[in-house]
């Protein structure tokens, strides 16, 4: 099977690679994937005051496109706000990298990948919040 | 060096420029039909058949009788199970084989568990080895056939043929092994194997795809199969069809060639094999051979790169025509059922590469292989987030993974 050029340049050039700390309140973190199923995502956004991602990051365990789903999609989450980030659609990665049927669950993973980070995000500013307000 | 460099000789190998020097006469100038009993053409077409036949059987220290031409190893395997399962129905219905036999194995015995057999898997241990006193014990007043592999493919551990060989005939058991990735490459001989039944094909010694043979062992014991494909009668009745004359004037060049050359080939691919294992254990480290460190054919390499996925591997050494038992690449999205086998976790299986060496890799391809895998697993131990959480101390174990 030839992958297609995006495929191989985000393979060969991946964007964004690496991690944040994921204990730091404004970092949102999403691990979807198993070992024993031949893929894992890591896929991390960082979030400012304004509700705006400011940075992602991911690193993924797989095969090329399950890399290049998730560098495609640390792209296209800077700059977005969350909702806009909750809304990318596998399929969108889908049409962008030209994946062949058999990898779309390749992009499946990224966008889990996506909400996973999010929700994380969000449940982490929410527990402070609570305690805040318990203390006042 | 040619690019991408072949290293996928387990699966098929070029042909020996001197193997199709030899066919070439048989496609234009002598093509006759073999069983063309009345005129030159076919008469010179037989003594071709019949002097190939002789080289097969000098191979495998058979005689010419007990060679049944084939259209490959799948055929011949095909052959073997059904024809024994055919033939013995009233003596028994019991076959024994193993769990990483090749898929015309494995197929051929779930069509006939469908059919009213009843088929014993055994266990095999982490280096794929077949336990012999579980092949003992697994043998029953029922039993008709053990078929055991003699070399498997992807891992290249070469079971104890002639141990099993004298299990089967101290207990009365017709003895079949697929060879198809042992003749040629190993010494092999069938009576001193205690072999009734081998399949084996020219593709993967350097001749012809599209021809390959079953041996049928003629004399104590006679062995019988029901015919499967029927029409002229040809091969003493047990594979109608008309033979493909270039392709086994092709598989008897293959094999003199073999006979001649294996121990100095398998000598110089031992050291290649050896060079390519050693280096990858020792520079890389979490790397694991798969398959037996010394029961192993002369050319396989099999080895899993852990906390890296096999066919993002691939992608990274693309100067490579190799293999990988990772689920992506295959039709079902399930990793190899061989690695599985070992019990050594799906993830190894995930992780692993084949490499198949061959009569004309050279050492400077080998080098070229070692550096761009190496080059290729320590960038993708960057990305790889197993990496990161192992270096951090996780029990990956311990993850509550979200599978897919």
């Amino acid at each position: 099977m030839a992958y297609s050029d995006k495929v191989v340049d985000h393979y060969s050039n991946p964007r964004n690679v690496g991690s944040f700390d994921k204990n730091d309140p404004s970092v949102g973190t999403g691990l979807v994937g198993a070992p024993e199923c031949g893929d894992v995502m890591k896929l991390q956004i960082k979030v400012n005051e304004q509700g705006i991602v400011e940075d992602a990051k991911f690193k993924t365990y797989g095969c090329g496109s399950a890399i290049a789903s998730s560098s495609l999609a640390t792209e296209w989450l800077k700059g977005k706000t969350l909702d806009e980030a909750y809304n990318i659609k596998n399929t969108e990665i889908v049409a962008e990298l030209n994946l062949p049927p058999v990898k779309i669950h390749c992009s499946v993973l990224a966008e889990d990948a996506i909400k996973m980070a999010i929700e994380d995000y969000k449940k982490k500013k929410d527990v402070p919040a609570e305690k805040e307000a318990v203390t006042a | 060096m040619n690019f991408p460099i072949y290293m996928d000789h387990n699966a098929t190998t070029p042909m020996d420029p001197r193997v199709l020097e030899a066919m070439m006469p048989y496609f234009t100038k002598v093509y006759g039909n073999a069983a063309s009993r009345s005129h030159q053409y076919g008469w010179e077409a037989e003594e071709a058949v019949e002097k190939a036949r002789q080289q097969i059987a000098d191979l495998i220290g058979c005689t010419t009788k007990e060679i049944v031409f084939t259209s490959g190893a799948t055929e011949s395997d095909n052959l073997a199970l059904m024809g024994i399962a055919e033939m013995y129905a009233s003596k028994g219905n019991h076959i024994i084989t193993l769990p990483t036999e090749h898929k015309a194995i494995i197929d051929t015995c779930k069509y006939l568990e469908r059919h009213g057999k009843e088929v014993t898997y055994l266990s095999v241990d982490e280096f794929g080895m077949v336990d012999l006193e579980a092949l003992r014990n697994a043998i029953k007043d029922t039993t008709i056939l053990v078929s055991i592999m003699m070399a498997n493919n992807e891992i290249g551990t070469i079971q104890p043929v002639a141990e099993i060989g004298k299990i089967c005939r101290e207990k009365g058991v017709i003895f079949h092994t697929d060879a198809t990735q042992g003749v040629g490459k190993i010494p092999v001989d069938v009576n001193a194997m205690n072999i009734d039944l081998m399949s084996f094909t020219a593709h993967k010694m350097y001749g012809p795809k599209g021809v390959g043979a079953l041996y049928v062992r003629k004399k104590s014991p006679r062995v019988k199969l029901s015919e499967q494909m029927h029409g002229g009668g040809h091969e003493r009745g047990m594979r109608s069809g008309t033979l493909n004359v270039p392709g086994i004037v092709g598989f008897g060049k293959a094999c003199e060639i073999c006979k001649e050359e294996m121990e100095s080939e398998s000598k110089r691919l031992i050291y290649l094999r050896d060079k390519m294992i050693n280096t990858f254990l020792s520079r890389v480290k979490y790397s694991y051979l798969n398959g037996h460190p010394t029961e192993r054919l002369p050319h396989n390499v099999n080895v899993s790169f852990e906390y890296v996925e096999g066919e993002g591997l691939m992608m990274g050494i693309k100067d490579l025509a190799v293999s990988s038992g990772s689920a992506c690449t295959s039709a079902t999205l399930e990793p190899s059922y061989v690695l599985k086998a070992l019990g050594r976790g799906d993830e190894l299986a995930h992780s692993s590469i084949r490499y198949g060496l061959g009569r004309f890799t050279t050492e400077e391809e080998v080098d070229f292989a070692i550096e761009q895998t190496i080059d290729s697993v320590n960038h993708l131990r960057e990305l790889s987030p197993l990496w990161e959480m192992f270096n951090e101390g996780i029990d990956l174990k311990s993850v509550q993974w979200a599978a897919h």
